[in-house]
C-alpha cells in the first residue's frame, strides 16, 4: 500500500505522461494540413525539358531525275510514270493521292525533272492540298552530277519546303512564347501572335445578324444550312484540336457606334479604317453569350446597313474600297457589312424581303475564322505555288502545321502550370493538397512525358492528344477551388488561439512535476548528508 | 530523311526586365466596394463612378466584375430611392439605368475576391462572375473602403492583407492572366497595400500614404451622408474629360488630386511596370480600344447549301439526371468531437479528485 504522497506523485506523473504521449501527438495530427504526395522530382525535371520535333519526310524521285545506276544506290522508291497526261499540277496531285495516304505529320516530296512541263515556268515547288509537294530539280543538276551532289542540292530545298509545310523556327518560338523570351521581333510576328486565340479545349462560335432597320428590310438568312455546308466541314477537320459549339442570333435595332460619312464621288457611305476600332464596343454590349462554359468566344457579325445609309463601304488606309467589305479584331471575331440596296428599286414597298447570299458571306467568315484560329496565312517564299483552298477551307498540311504549333504550345503551357503549381504549394505550407489534386498532377506529368516522347517519334496525332490531356489535367489541378490561399496566419495569432486552451491545463501539471523534482533533489541531499 | 528540331525550354524568368511587353487585345475591370452600412454611402458612390467611366469608355458589362457590399440605391434610409449621387445638389446619378452588379451584399468577401482574381471558382459559377482574362488582357482593379497599414477591411468583419494581395497577383502572373494591371485604391493609408507587390507589369495608385487618412469630399444635406471621397471625386472629374479616342497618358493620372485638393498625398508605384508611364494611354486601362485588321482574303465557296433535316429536340436529355441523383456524397475530414480538449481536461481532473479527494490538492500546489 503506497503512502499518500507517493500516490499523489504517481498521479501527477501519469497525467503528465498521458498529456505528452497521447495528447501532443493527437493535437499534432488533428491540426496538420492534409498534403497528398506530389511527384516533385519529375516536376523539377519538366522545368528543364528539351523538346525534339521530328517529321517524317519521304522523298520520291520521279523518272528522269536519277540515272538507272543511281537508282540502285538510292534507298527510295521510284515512280514509274508521273501522270504523263496531266496538264496541271492539281490533277497530278489528285492522282498521286491514290498511291498512298500519308499519316498525320508526315510529308511526301516528289522530285520531278527540270524539263518537266507539269509546273509553270517560274514555279519550282508546288504544294498540294494534302501532304504532298512537287519539287523541280534546278537547272544546274542536269548533266553528269553524282548522287551526293544531287542530295546536297536537294537538302536545303527540302528543308525550305518543310519550313513552309510543317514548322519553322519562328512558328515554334511563337508557340513557346509562354516560356521562352520572345525577342522583339518584326511587327508581323507580333501581330500574328496577338491575332490567333490561344489553345483551348473548346471554342464557341456565334453568328449574329444585325438588322438596324427592320421597317425597311426583312432579312432572311439560312444560317443552319450555311453552317452545315460551309463551316461544319472545317470544324470537323479541326476536331482533333478542339470542340466547337456554334450558335446564331438576330439582333434588331443594333446600330454601329460610328456615323459613316457620305462620299459623293462614289455616292456611297464610307467607314474609314480609323473609326473601325470604335464600332465593336457598342455592339458587343448587346451580344449575348453562352453562359454555360468558360471557353473563348468568336463572334461573327453580319451588318445590313439601314436604308438611309446604304450602300456602306469600308475603306482602308489608302482610301481604297475593301473588296470583302469586312474587318476582324484579334482574339474577338469579325464583322462584315452586307449591302442590300441593290436588291430593290426606289419604288419598292417597305419592308422588303431580302435573302442573303450565304455563300459570299460564309466565304468571308471562313477566311476570318482561319486567321483567328491560327492557320497561318503568311505569303509563301518566291517560286512556291500553293494549291487553292479545298472545299473544307483547310489543307491537310495546314492542319498539320496548326497541330505542331498547338502541341508545342500545350506542352509549354502545361509545363508552366505544373511547375508554378508545385512552386506555390511548396511555398505555402498551409494549403491542403487533396488526393484528387495529386492525382491530376500525376496524370498531367505522365501525359506530358508521353507527349514529348511522341513528338520525338514523329507521331503528331498522339502527341496532340496527350498534350491536350496534359493541359486539361494541369488546368483542373491549378484552378481547383480548394487551393485557396487564405491561410496567412501571423505567429502572434496562432499563440492567441492556443494559450487559453492549453495554459490552464499545463500549469498544474508543470507545477506538480516541479514539486516532484524539488522533493527528489531534497531527498538526495538528505541522503548525502546522512552518508556523511 | 529525319529532321530534328531541338528546343530548350528555359525556366520561367521572374525578372521583370526579361519579358517583352507587347500590346493588349481586351480590357477587364474588377471594381470592389468593401464597406457596408448607410454611412459608407461614399464608397459605393466611388465604385459606381469608376464603373460609369469605364463603361462609357467602352468596356462592356461582360468584362466588368462589379462587387458592391451593400445596396445604397434601395436602402431604407435613402431619401431618393434608386439613385446614388456623386455630386452635391444631386447633379450626377451614377446608378443609372443599366448597372450590372456581379457580387452583391454578403457575397463580397475576401474569399470571393481572391477566387475571382486567381480563377479558382467552383464550376457552377456563371460567366458573368468570372474574370476570364488571358495573357493579352489589361486589367483595372479598383478597391475602396476602410483600410489601415497593410490591410483592407471587408464588410466590417474580415480583412485582406497586402501580402495576400501580392501573392494573388503573383498567381495571376504565373498563369499569365494579365498583360498589364493597373491597381487603384482609395482608402486610408492606401499606399501600404501596394508596398508588397513583386510581380511584373503592375502599376499602382493610392489615395494616401502610410500614416495619412483619405478624406471624404462633401456631404449632401438632403441625403445626410458624405457623397464621395476626395480622390475618387477628382478622379471622376478627370475621367469625364476622357473620350475613347483621347491620347492622355498616365503621367496626367498621377497628377490627379494634389495635396492642396486632397489633403492626403496620393502615391503611385511604377517600378514594376515595363513600359514608360508617359507612353501608357488612359484608355489602355479605362477604355476598350480594339485593334482591327482589314480582311483581305476571302474563300470562294461554290457548293450549294445542303438542306438540313429538322431534328427533334428533347429537353430531358440535356441534363444528366441519372448522374446527378446517383452522386456519391463528398468525403468529409474527420474532426474530433467539439470540446474534446476541454472534456479531456475535465475528465482528468475529475478522476484525480475522485480517487484522492480534495486534500490531495496540496500535492500539486
Amino acid at each position: 500500500c503506497l503512502s499518500e504522497r507517493r500516490r499523489g506523485q504517481l498521479a501527477a506523473l501519469s497525467i503528465a505522461a498521458v498529456v505528452i504521449i497521447v495528447g501532443v501527438p493527437l493535437w499534432w495530427r488533428t491540426t496538420e494540413t492534409y498534403r497528398a504526395w506530389l511527384p516533385v522530382n519529375q516536376i523539377n525535371e519538366l522545368a528543364n525539358l528539351q523538346l525534339q520535333l521530328s517529321a517524317d519526310v519521304e522523298v520520291v524521285f520521279a523518272r528522269g531525275t536519277v540515272t538507272p545506276e543511281q537508282q540502285k544506290k538510292v534507298p527510295t522508291q521510284v515512280v514509274i510514270s508521273l501522270c504523263l497526261f496531266c496538264s496541271s499540277p492539281l490533277e497530278a496531285d489528285l492522282s498521286l493521292h491514290t498511291l498512298s495516304e500519308s499519316p498525320c505529320g508526315s510529308l511526301v516530296v516528289y522530285v520531278i525533272p527540270e524539263s518537266s512541263t507539269l509546273l509553270p515556268e517560274d514555279v519550282d515547288v508546288y504544294i498540294g492540298q494534302r501532304r504532298t509537294a512537287l519539287l523541280r530539280i534546278g537547272a544546274q543538276m542536269r548533266v553528269g552530277r553524282t548522287l551526293e551532289q544531287l542530295l546536297a542540292h536537294l537538302e536545303p530545298r527540302i528543308k525550305q519546303v518543310l519550313q513552309v509545310m510543317s514548322f519553322s523556327h519562328t512558328d515554334i518560338t511563337a508557340a513557346l512564347s509562354d516560356r521562352v523570351r520572345l525577342s522583339p521581333g518584326n511587327k508581323e510576328s507580333i501581330a500574328d501572335s496577338m491575332r490567333a486565340f490561344k489553345s483551348s479545349p473548346g471554342y464557341e462560335i456565334t453568328f449574329s445578324l444585325l438588322n438596324p432597320d427592320p421597317k425597311s428590310h426583312r432579312v432572311h438568312w439560312d444560317i443552319e444550312g450555311a453552317v452545315q455546308t460551309y463551316i461544319q466541314p472545317l470544324l470537323t477537320k479541326l476536331a482533333p484540336l478542339a470542340n466547337f459549339s456554334i450558335d446564331s442570333q438576330t439582333l434588331y435595332y443594333a446600330m454601329l457606334g460610328v456615323n459613316p460619312r457620305y462620299d459623293s464621288s462614289r455616292s456611297a457611305y464610307t467607314l474609314n479604317s480609323d473609326s473601325l476600332a470604335h464600332v465593336i464596343n457598342p455592339v458587343e454590349a448587346r451580344l449575348g453569350s453562352n453562359a454555360a462554359s468558360s471557353n473563348p468566344v468568336l463572334n461573327f457579325l453580319l451588318y445590313v446597313p439601314d436604308a438611309h445609309h446604304s450602300p456602306l463601304h469600308i475603306h482602308d488606309h489608302k482610301k481604297q474600297e475593301v473588296l470583302s467589305n469586312a474587318f476582324h479584331s484579334p482574339r474577338w471575331g469579325g464583322i462584315m457589312v452586307y449591302n442590300v440596296n441593290g436588291f430593290y428599286g426606289p419604288e419598292a414597298v417597305f419592308p422588303v424581303d431580302i435573302n442573303i447570299n450565304m455563300a459570299k458571306v460564309m466565304g468571308v467568315f471562313l477566311a476570318q475564322l482561319r486567321l483567328l484560329l491560327g492557320v497561318q496565312s503568311s505569303a509563301p517564299p518566291p517560286g512556291f505555288l500553293v494549291a487553292p483552298c479545298s472545299s473544307t477551307g483547310l489543307a491537310d498540311w495546314e492542319l498539320d502545321r496548326l497541330m505542331w504549333s498547338r502541341t508545342v504550345e500545350n506542352v509549354a503551357t502545361a509545363t508552366t502550370t505544373i511547375t508554378s503549381l508545385a512552386q506555390l504549394l511548396d511555398q505555402i505550407g498551409n494549403i491542403v493538397i487533396n488526393d484528387n489534386i495529386a492525382q491530376q498532377v500525376s496524370s498531367a506529368v505522365t501525359s506530358l512525358q508521353l507527349a514529348v516522347a511522341e513528338l520525338e517519334a514523329g507521331n503528331l496525332g498522339f502527341a496532340l492528344q496527350y498534350s491536350k490531356e496534359a493541359i486539361l489535367a494541369s488546368e483542373r489541378a491549378f484552378f481547383d477551388p480548394s487551393l485557396l490561399h487564405l491561410l496567412y496566419f501571423p505567429d502572434d495569432q496562432k499563440f492567441a488561439i492556443y494559450i487559453p486552451l492549453f495554459l490552464p491545463m499545463c500549469v498544474p501539471i508543470l507545477l506538480s512535476l516541479l514539486k516532484i523534482v524539488s522533493e527528489a533533489r531534497q531527498k538526495r541531499r538528505e541522503r548525502q548528508a546522512k552518508k556523511d | 530523311i529525319f529532321f530534328f528540331y531541338s528546343i530548350h525550354l528555359l525556366h520561367t524568368a521572374d525578372n521583370a526586365g526579361q519579358f517583352f511587353s507587347s500590346g493588349h487585345t481586351n480590357n477587364w475591370a474588377v471594381l470592389v466596394c468593401t464597406s457596408r452600412f448607410w454611412f459608407n454611402y461614399r464608397h459605393v458612390a466611388n465604385t459606381l463612378s469608376v464603373y460609369r467611366s469605364v463603361k462609357r469608355l467602352g468596356i462592356p458589362d461582360s468584362h466588368i466584375v462589379l462587387m458592391l457590399a451593400d445596396d445604397m440605391a434601395c436602402n431604407h434610409r435613402n431619401p431618393k430611392p434608386a439613385t446614388v449621387f456623386s455630386h452635391k445638389n444631386m447633379e450626377l446619378n451614377v446608378y443609372g439605368d443599366d448597372v450590372e452588379v456581379d457580387y452583391r451584399g454578403y457575397e463580397v468577401t475576401v474569399e470571393n475576391f481572391l477566387r475571382v482574381l486567381t480563377g479558382r471558382l467552383p464550376p457552377s459559377t456563371p460567366r458573368s462572375k468570372r474574370l476570364l482574362s488571358d495573357d493579352r488582357s489589361n486589367i483595372l482593379i479598383y478597391l475602396t473602403g476602410h483600410g489601415g497599414n497593410g490591410f483592407l477591411k471587408f464588410q466590417d468583419s474580415e480583412e485582406i492583407s497586402n501580402v495576400e494581395l501580392a501573392d494573388a497577383f503573383e498567381q495571376m502572373w504565373q498563369k499569365r492572366r494579365y498583360n498589364e494591371l493597373l491597381f487603384i485604391i482609395d482608402t486610408c493609408q492606401g499606399a501600404s497595400m501596394y508596398e508588397r507587390f513583386y510581380s511584373p507589369n503592375l502599376m499602382a495608385l493610392a489615395s494616401s500614404q502610410v500614416g495619412e487618412d483619405s478624406l471624404s469630399h462633401q456631404p449632401d444635406l438632403a441625403i445626410g451622408v458624405h457623397l464621395m471621397d476626395r480622390y475618387t471625386f477628382y478622379l471622376l472629374e478627370f475621367l469625364e474629360d476622357i473620350h475613347p479616342a483621347s491620347k492622355t497618358n498616365m503621367n496626367d493620372l498621377f497628377k490627379v488630386c494634389p495635396k492642396s485638393q486632397c489633403v492626403s498625398t496620393p502615391g503611385h508605384r511604377t517600378d514594376l511596370f515595363l513600359r514608360d508611364p508617359g507612353s501608357v494611354l488612359i484608355t489602355d486601362f479605362f477604355g476598350s480600344v480594339r485593334k482591327v485588321e482589314i480582311t483581305m482574303e476571302t474563300i470562294n465557296l461554290t457548293d450549294p447549301i445542303k438542306q438540313v433535316e429538322q431534328r427533334k429536340y428533347s429537353y430531358v436529355d440535356q441534363l444528366p439526371v441519372s448522374e446527378i441523383i446517383h452522386q456519391k456524397p463528398k468525403q468529409k475530414d474527420w474532426h474530433p468531437p467539439d470540446g474534446f480538449i476541454l472534456g479531456l481536461w475535465t475528465l482528468i481532473l475529475l478522476v484525480f479528485f475522485k480517487l484522492y479527494g480534495m486534500k490531495h490538492l496540496k500535492h500539486i500546489f
